[in-house]
């Protein structure tokens, strides 16, 4: 192994990892390559931003939670090779839990009024709009054509941070409530994407 | 826990378990078989929720600071003596290692004369996998079963050829024939790979065989 890896040099500055599939960047995210972590982050590092952002609600502390999600990405890709997931999955799972993790840590959510957990996903500048990327309108449509109850469940849960107890206790309803509505609205969500051709199922 | 824990996979693919529920849940994901199917389903759909929180970019130095991190980690790896590490290592990191050296043996070769290989053609499509052959190769498979492996061998006898085989439960199908040597062969299959495949190469006489004649020196992960 020592000698293959001396033997083989892929000289480091001139390489293009562009074309490469992120499920191949991962594998060479495991073997410690850093240009394909470079890559994968270029590719990822701002929707992981606005994600934790969107969380967090505090630019120091998304920062922390992108960084440290890219780091266990750094650090775990070898577990990425045995999972049947795509790695935009597997990264983008990684963002949240940490900001998740950061947000119930700070408690910064409690005792704020519901709207602002869950701000509605519209009113696009005309800019914004022009630049939304492929898959951020995809998602928003789907959103839009879930139930109104299983849109807040989403949302409160996604993107408020919110545990299934809580958000019962603050909708005033029974915990079983929550769980089908999460239940039905991931299950809707994962349809109207397929049919709009974002997801094909995993690999 | 009390309640039903299937019901669980939801709230659990958003985070919305508090850790005792996500331990609870965890235990009862490692026995269920049902539970993990529709997790990995969910799961998609749950992450590309991300995609609906746009925001600002974010500022420029934080990916320098995540890549001057990673560096200063790999190389307090690094540092660790050789022999010490080949024993402590997980088995799987070991694997990842050959993959990603075989990746970078497959995307080297192909920078050289020409700018592409079968090999980073494949990797070049959304979804394709890489799994490790040896510790010295990699198979790299697309979603629609198109697949290459690169390996390092030496010149095949000669007379003879090396042969790839696609090995499934209901048989041994040939995949194409090569005579290594270089610093590295990259072969592009004959035969498409569908999941739950091993791919394996014998030494074969000149012309190749129908059916292999030996077991496999090499062979790859399952495909999934």
């Amino acid at each position: 192994m020592t000698a293959l890896l001396t033997t083989s040099p892929p000289p480091a500055a001139s390489r293009d990892l562009a074309h490469l599939s992120d499920e191949s960047l991962l594998s060479l995210v495991a073997g410690s390559d850093d240009q394909a972590l470079a890559e994968l982050y270029d590719r990822f590092g701002r929707v992981a931003y606005g994600l934790a952002l969107r969380i967090l609600r505090d630019e120091t502390l998304a920062q922390d939670a992108v960084q440290e999600a890219f780091l266990a990405v750094w650090r775990s890709a070898d577990r990425f090779l045995a999972e049947r997931a795509k790695a935009n999955t597997w990264i983008l799972t990684l963002v949240h839990r940490r900001a998740v993790d950061l947000v119930r840590r700070e408690d910064r959510r409690r005792g704020e009024p519901l709207e602002s957990a869950g701000e509605p996903a519209a009113a696009e500048t005309v800019e914004e709009e022009a630049t939304l990327g492929f898959e951020r309108r995809v998602v928003l449509e789907a959103l839009a054509q879930l139930s109104p109850e299983q849109r807040e469940a989403l949302e409160l849960g996604y993107y408020g941070g919110l545990t299934q107890s809580e958000l019962a206790e603050r909708l005033g309803l029974p915990l079983g409530t929550i769980k089908s509505r999460m239940f039905a609205g991931l299950s809707r969500l994962r349809e109207l994407l397929a049919e709009a051709g974002l997801e094909s199922s995993y690999p | 826990m009390g309640a039903d824990p299937h019901s669980l996979v939801a709230p659990y693919a958003l985070h919305a378990l508090d850790d005792e529920e996500c331990r609870a849940f965890e235990q009862h994901l490692a026995v269920c078989e049902r539970c993990r199917e529709e997790l990995a389903g969910l799961k998609e759909a749950a992450a590309s929720l991300a995609y609906g929180a746009a925001g600002p970019a974010p500022p420029p130095e934080l990916r320098e600071r995540i890549l001057t991190q990673a560096r200063s980690e790999r190389a307090n790896v690094a540092s660790l003596p050789q022999r010490r590490r080949s024993w402590t290592a997980p088995l799987a990191a070991a694997a990842a290692v050959a993959a990603a050296v075989a990746i970078g043996l497959g995307v080297w070769t192909a920078t050289r004369p020409a700018s592409t290989n079968a090999f980073t053609s494949v990797l070049a499509q959304a979804g394709s996998r890489v799994i490790t052959m040896g510790d010295e190769g990699a198979l790299a498979v697309a979603p629609d079963g198109k697949a290459a492996i690169a390996l390092r061998l030496p010149k095949a006898p000669t007379g003879k050829t090396y042969e790839a085989w696609v090995i499934r439960d209901d048989g041994i199908k040939p995949a194409g024939l090569f005579g290594g040597g270089g610093d590295a062969s990259v072969v592009e299959l004959t035969r498409r790979v569908p999941r739950g495949s091993v791919i394996g190469v014998t030494v074969e006489k000149a012309g190749g065989a129908r059916q292999p004649t030996q077991r496999p020196f090499v062979a790859s992960g399952e495909t999934t």
